[in-house]
């Protein structure tokens, strides 16, 4: 458990990715099974057991401390159980006392341990366990394991071992469970690959190429079908037979996590053997709602029946990759897709529906599409509408994104011009950089002109960009609060930056009103002064009525 | 023991000298009247008594000055040649009197020639402890109990959270991530003066024997402890190296200069911290830390409470940091406490920090 401690610990305050899977890479190869399964299993979500409430933990400091001491270290640490590891008493440590618990113990125990064994259980490891250690396993018992590590990330660390591609550990990972002995042998090359009985198995998915107005000329609007890009959740819908006949349904994300538990809503739709690939798309009054309102049922903790009611759930289906048992992947795009149309039709549910093609004969005609979704067939779905899809008619469904077959060609964003007003640090590489920009447009306000901030944007500029910004700020600096620089912003002097964004809506948070999606820095206007940047009116006039 | 005399056999003349009459806080500094000294004062006085080398309690400007060699040193290095009037320097053990009272510097363990000061007047002994640690620090004289009536402890880190753990399993943390990730620069962020030299020598205990790298503001401080006998193996300053030769390698700086410009000369640095605060996982992360060291040149909770109970003093006087943790704990324990109003102490402070051996400031 110290073990596993010290590695949460330290990717806790590791912000940068690669790190993240070496530190964890190392762990694996340093930790015999089982603790290392189990590990993978905290950070992948796969471990069951019943969570402690906070209140046990709290009960089991205030019988072991003075209630002013724990008062005043609470309200300096901020975290309960992190205050409970640090002045946990030391008890006096006889010779024989047991040698900390392991994480497989750990784990174990807490898998069968009746609910009324659990304190006195978490005292007798809490007196074992060194500080992070402690701080690890109030994180762990309490369900509150934050540590900024996803479970894909942590299956690469696992392929990494191996130099296996975590494709290949999504494929086999439906079929495995906690602590995953014979994933482990297989990696360390000592056994073949785990084989899966999974009756909906994750296939890992195509992916598509973002197209340049160069590439064009090189293609054959004939070659190509199209379909509209949706601003929803690319899923895999997968229904497969048990062994005992009985229908077993999953969705994935297209990560290959299994997002099934959060929308068992959509289940019952999808009643017939087969693998479809899609977007989860929020419908009401069969219009989609923009990605802002499919957010709503995102990362929610349980699901409940207002939650299903307010955000029915849709999937819109593009591809079929499995029909029964058949594996279509070898087919091309044409012939799945009129599976596909077959296979929506059987179903016969008002949950899932095809996604329409947008037909075109030039790529002129595509264009024309595009910019305007509305009066092409997307009706009134056009303003969920991200941009096109092209997919070759002969194209096989493979893995990854191979070269030429799936492109996207996303509406052109929206750019704007506005005024660097406040500079924060980086993290990690770019710690010693302001590389977080807070810009504003011009308003009329009480005192007449003024900037007001719109948006945050951290990227979008090139190495050299950053350089000169980071110049700029720490030079041009009018005041400092902790992290965060404010930079001058005056008509003739400061910052021009055009901010290219997806998407704006209103908002009462910020004191603009409006709040852009995915803001990023398109480019520097050292040519511009900051009196011709934008307003917040033509701000006020993209917003959808 | 001095505090054990009993009141009834004493002199009359002992009942009547209560300890804040022999030492009281002043705007200055712990003042003693009878003595006519202040010890670590804050503003200049005619005569000081200095317990450590830090900046917060040796300050330039007094009249005459009387403190170890090694802190008249260290003010010698930070402040220059006419630091004081005159100066005295006094060994640990050697007894000095100053009117009615006999003063006595004891070591402190918290930095080289840091010292706690025990005055005796009246039958009645008063230990100033300026800033101390109970643990093994291998740059400085271990910290001795000295028995007494009164014990004035600082409460820096005064609350039951603070638990500094073994500090060589920190050093440890920080010698695996070097090899974990051998084309980083490991940069420690480490107060100039005391600390960056005791995880120097820590890491050398481990038998990490590559050349440690140093932050201009460290050099002069560091080649003193040399001079001093205390062995720290190969030291380079930062500024001479090349980018690539700094990968994979340790350097120590000062806290400030972790995450500055100055760390761009470094490949993929990685900044650790060395800090009893690193132990509050809030305090690391609001500093942008990826590797906090929970190494402290301060005693922690448990050393506070076992110093204070070893010293047999029925009165404890608390100064600077977390008071009120530490007084509440003195009085369940059946001591007399009280926080002490001393102002102008607190970290280190780095905008003081020695110069660096260019003679510019860091
Ligand atoms: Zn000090
Ligand atoms: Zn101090």
């Amino acid at each position: 458990m110290n073990r596993f401690a010290a590695l949460l610990d330290r990717l806790s305050y590791e912000p940068g990715r690669n790190n993240k899977l070496r530190l964890i890479t190392a762990y694996f190869r340093d930790t015999p099974d089982p603790d290392r399964g189990y590990a993978l299993a905290a950070m992948t979500g796969a471990l069951s057991f019943k969570h402690a409430k906070s209140g046990l933990i709290r009960d089991l400091i205030v019988a072991r401390s003075d209630p002013a001491l724990f008062a005043l270290s609470y309200d300096y640490v901020g975290d309960l159980s992190e205050t409970v590891a640090l002045m946990w008493p030391r008890p006096d440590r006889l010779t024989n006392s047991p040698p900390p618990p392991s994480l497989g113990e750990v784990v174990t125990t807490l898998d069968s341990l009746p609910k009324k064994e659990l304190p006195a259980q978490l005292a007798q490891w809490l007196d074992e366990l060194d500080e992070t250690g402690r701080w690890a396993l109030l994180k762990l018992v309490t369900g509150a394991l934050r540590i900024g590590v996803s479970a894909r990330l942590a299956k690469t660390a696992a392929a990494a071992l191996g130099d296996k591609d975590p494709h290949d550990i999504e494929l086999i990972w439906p079929g495995l469970a906690p602590p995953y002995a014979e994933l482990f042998a297989w990696l360390e090359g000592r056994a073949a690959i785990p084989v899966t009985h999974d009756p909906a198995p994750f296939r890992p998915v195509m992916l598509a190429h973002a197209i340049e107005d160069s590439d064009f000329a090189n293609l054959d609007p004939n070659d190509f079908a199209a379909e509209w890009k949706w601003d929803g959740i690319r899923v895999q819908a997968v229904s497969g037979r048990a062994e005992d006949r009985t229908i077993v349904t999953r969705l994935y994300s297209r990560t290959g996590e299994d997002i099934t538990g959060a929308f068992p809503d959509l289940l019952p739709a999808l009643h017939l053997p087969g693998a479809v690939d899609g977007e989860l798309l929020v419908l009401r009054d069969k219009r989609v709602q923009t990605f802002n309102v499919l957010q709503q049922r995102l990362n929610r903790k349980s699901v409940t029946p207002k939650l299903m009611k307010d955000y029915p759930i849709h999937l819109r289906a593009y591809d079929l990759l499995g029909d029964g048992e058949n594996d279509l992947r070898e087919l091309p795009f044409e012939e799945r897709r009129d599976r596909l149309e077959a296979f929506i039709a059987k179903l016969n549910n008002p949950r899932v529906d095809l996604s329409v093609q947008v037909p075109f004969r030039s790529w002129d005609e595509l264009a024309a599409a595009r910019a305007d979704p509305a009066s092409a067939n997307a009706g009134e779905d056009a303003e969920a509408v991200e941009g096109v899809m092209l997919k070759r008619r002969d194209a096989a469904y493979v893995p990854g994104r191979p070269k030429g077959q799936w492109w996207k060609w996303k509406r052109d964003p929206h750019v704007i011009d506005a005024v660097l007003m406040y500079a924060q640090r980086g993290h990690g590489k770019r710690s010693s950089y302001y590389s977080d920009y807070t810009f504003g447009v011009w308003t009329t306000g009480d005192a007449g002109e003024e900037l007001v901030p719109v948006g945050k944007a951290y990227f979008g500029f090139t190495d050299e960009e950053l350089i000169q910004i980071d110049k700029f700020v720490r030079r041009y600096t009018t005041e400092r609060f902790g992290p965060v620089r404010q930079v001058v912003h005056e008509p003739d002097q400061g910052l021009v930056l055009e901010v290219a964004f997806e998407g704006l809506q209103r908002s009462t948070r910020h004191k603009s009103g409006v709040a852009m999606r995915f803001p990023r820095i398109n480019r520097l206007r050292w040519d511009k002064p900051p009196r011709e940047a934008d307003r917040l009116e033509t701000l006020e006039k993209m917003l959808s009525p | 023991m001095a505090g054990k005399l009993a009141p009834m056999k004493s002199p009359p003349y002992i009942t009547t000298m209560r300890p804040q009459d022999i030492l009281v806080p002043q705007p200055h500094g712990l003042c003693c009247r009878p003595g006519e000294f202040y010890i670590d004062p804050v503003r200049p006085v005619a005569r000081a008594l200095i317990t450590h080398g830090h900046s917060d309690h040796a300050r330039a400007g007094h009249g005459a000055v009387l403190a170890t060699q090694e802190t008249l040193d260290m003010m010698r290095l930070r402040y220059g040649d006419d630091f004081a009037g005159s100066t005295q320097a006094i060994t640990y053990g050697e007894e000095i009197r100053f009117g009615t009272c006999q003063v006595k510097f004891h070591p402190a363990g918290h930095v080289l020639g840091s010292a706690q000061i025990s005055v005796t007047c009246g039958g009645v002994r008063v230990v100033a402890s300026g800033d101390y640690k109970d643990v093994a620090d291998p740059t400085c004289a271990p910290f001795e109990v000295v028995p007494c009536d009164v014990f004035i402890t600082e409460a820096t880190f005064g609350l039951p959270v603070f638990r500094h753990g073994n500090p060589q399993a920190e050093i440890a943390k920080l010698l695996n991530s070097v090899a974990l990730f051998p084309e980083r620069a490991h940069l420690v962020g480490a107060y100039s003066l005391g600390k960056a030299q005791r995880v120097i020598a820590m890491l050398r205990q481990a038998g990490y024997d590559a050349p440690i790298y140093l932050h201009g503001a460290m050099e002069t401080i560091t080649r003193y402890y040399e001079s001093r006998g205390i062995a720290l193996g190969e030291l380079r300053p930062a500024r001479d190296a090349k980018k690539v030769e700094l990968a994979g390698t340790i350097t120590l700086a000062p806290p400030t200069a972790i995450q500055d410009l100055w760390t761009r000369r470094f490949p993929d640095p990685l900044a650790a911290f060395a800090s009893g605060w690193m132990r509050v996982r809030a305090r690391a992360r609001q500093r942008g830390i990826e590797l906090p060291l929970v190494i402290s040149d301060h005693a922690d909770w448990d050393g506070l409470c076992a110093t204070i109970e070893a010293t047999g003093a029925h009165e404890i006087w608390v100064t600077h940091g977390q008071e009120d943790a530490l007084v509440h704990w003195a009085t369940t324990k059946g001591l007399t406490a009280r926080p002490l109003a001393l102002v102008g102490y607190g970290e280190e402070d780095e905008e003081t920090a020695l110069p660096t051996s260019d003679g510019t400031k860091a």
